[in-house]
């Protein structure tokens, strides 16, 4: 498992209730249910991922973030976690605000295009940077909003999201994610 | 062996108010098992059949001779295992397959019920199963699953006992008939009542048999059951046995003769006033007439996992109306997984070879079956 899960999976409390937003072929929910917490679900949009999950024997429902929080009502949830697709949708600001309307708290990782490998390979090479936290070029890549920490957390102070900034270190020049625990 | 003899029947004692005020009692219920009940009684499945199934889902149909309606997905070492679990399926009251219905002979005028026959529901449907639970000494049921009519039944069940099965997988189904839903089912009731011979649904007596209007309301129900796509896929406009057009009504289209041929195997196997209750049944389900209209207090009491699937190709019971479903269900909290299979069989995906929701089906009960 990547070691972002392993983070991520750190920050969520034993038997809270928690949806994996985005959840992939349910590799953090899997390692979640078997070690911190029973009470977890996800959402996803691919209908290979979603059988994957099956396969595992999680709760998954097939869905698309933009639309299908909507029906969770309030704070419904202990945790809310998406991991590096805020980026990818067509409107993250509406989907952050769906994250901490229906979670108490949100666990949210961003790809940090602040990263000085980043940095310089633009400033070096002059094209958009292919990195290992971002495979892909500019003609197909699926993320639409890419940020840095730092506008990340110009975004929350605008908007008075608290970033709890408890066991997580990170570092706007350095790291090559940045994952927030947000509340409300 | 007379036929008769092959169908195992419950008589049910105990008096069954039905949604129409009637009351009945000492009625058969026609079922078949497969498999084998363990000792802890924690392996029973209570599948649900769809309009015109019927207790016979695995094997050979003993009657009909025929595959059984739920071969590919039911049966040893299948996605519905039955080497590991113990399968009931019982025919809905009203059916023509043993159980209690209209072709069934009136005590009273000891004549065929025909259409004095009571109007039934799917709440009334699954009220005369819930008797096979306590026949079988079953606390809990593992699962309950069907399709399409199945998956209302499905429904139904967990509303009505909310804690009498750990799963439930309503397949390719709506809580609430839609207009189109009750308007493809009127089109197939007026045909039959169209036909001379159903004689008010008193065709028995006279030894006559709706055949024409039970084949027409077969062939125009068998076009919902298929997608656009795959009937261009399979038909397109090839001709049947013949180089060119005839400049007549024959069958000249592949199409045509597969409808006329589906539409006169079925009148061999199914009773025509059977086909206008079950359709009427489908027509009056909405289970959230009940609530006031909010779906989700259908499944408060409910503590039961849920797994729903849809259809890509399925316009009849769209994924946007399974969805509805799971929409009341996280509303409320409770534990609903939901998967949308791309097919092009249309509705009928969830009878036939559809490897990707065989292998969802399986996997999420072997799963569920770990936990329980």
């Amino acid at each position: 498992m990547k070691k972002e899960f392993y983070n991520i999976a750190n920050l969520v409390t034993k038997n809270a209730k928690i949806l994996d937003v985005g959840c992939g072929n349910g590799e953090l929910m899997k390692y979640i249910t078997e070690n911190i917490s029973k009470d977890i679900r996800g959402i996803e949009l691919s209908k290979s991922n979603v059988q994957k999950c099956v396969e595992k024997g999680l709760t998954v429902i097939e869905g698309d973030a933009e639309k299908d929080l909507r029906q969770f009502p309030d704070s419904s949830f202990d945790f809310v976690i998406l991991s590096q697709t805020l980026q990818a949708f067509l409107d993250p600001e509406n989907v952050l605000n769906e994250l901490l309307r229906i979670g108490k708290k949100a666990i949210v990782s961003i790809p940090n295009f602040g990263h000085w490998k980043v940095r310089l390979h633009l400033l070096l090479k002059g094209t958009m940077p292919v990195t290992e936290n971002l495979p892909n070029e500019w003609y197909n890549t699926p993320n639409l909003h890419m940020c840095t920490i730092k506008d990340f957390e110009n975004y929350c102070k605008q908007r008075n999201i608290k970033i709890n900034l408890k066991n997580l270190k990170f570092q706007n020049l350095v790291s090559e994610l940045g994952i927030f625990i947000l509340e409300k | 062996m007379s036929e008769k003899d092959k169908i195992k029947t419950l008589l049910v004692k105990k008096p069954l108010k039905l949604d129409c005020g009637q009351t009945i009692s000492d009625f058969p219920l026609a079922y078949e098992t497969y498999g084998k009940l363990n000792d802890k009684k924690d392996n029973a499945i209570l599948v649900f059949h769809a309009l015109t199934g019927d207790q016979f889902a695995s094997g050979t149909n003993p009657i009909t001779k025929k595959d059984g309606w739920w071969n590919y997905a039911l049966g040893p070492g299948k996605a519905i295992d039955t080497d590991k679990y113990f399968v009931i399926a019982a025919n809905v009251i009203g059916g023509c397959m043993g159980s209690f219905g209209p072709s069934d002979i009136n005590p009273k005028t000891k004549k065929p019920y025909g259409t004095n026959f009571p109007v039934i529901t799917i709440n009334d449907m699954v009220n005369a199963q819930y008797n096979l639970l306590e026949y079988f000494k079953i606390e809990k049921l593992f699962s309950v699953i069907g399709g399409s009519m199945g998956g209302m039944q499905v429904l139904q069940f967990v509303s009505n006992f909310p804690n009498k099965a750990h799963t439930a997988v309503p397949i390719a189904c709506t809580a609430s008939h839609s207009a189109q839903n009750i308007a493809l089912n009127e089109l197939g009731r007026q045909s039959i009542m169209a036909d001379n011979n159903w004689q008010d649904g008193f065709y028995e007596e006279q030894n006559k048999q709706p055949d024409k209007g039970l084949a027409v309301a077969r062939m125009a129900a068998h076009i919902t059951y298929l997608s656009k796509a795959g009937l261009q896929e399979k038909f397109g406009r090839k001709l049947q046995e013949r180089d060119d057009l005839k400049f007549s009504f024959d069958a000249d289209f592949q199409i045509e003769s597969y409808l006329r041929y589906q539409g006169s195997v079925f009148v061999d196997r199914f009773d025509a006033n059977s086909y206008l209750y079950i359709t009427r049944a489908m027509d009056y389900f909405d289970l959230t007439k009940k609530f006031g209209g909010n779906l989700s207090k259908a499944f408060e009491k409910s503590d039961t996992r849920f797994f729903i699937i849809s259809f890509t190709s399925d316009w009849l019971y769209p994924t946007s109306e399974n969805r509805e479903i799971v929409i009341a269900l996280n509303a409320i909290g409770k534990d609903v997984g939901f998967v949308e299979i791309t097919s092009d069989k249309g509705h009928d995906s969830f009878l036939l070879d559809v490897p990707d929701f065989l292998n969802t089906v399986r996997n999420f009960l072997n799963k569920s079956y770990e936990k329980i």
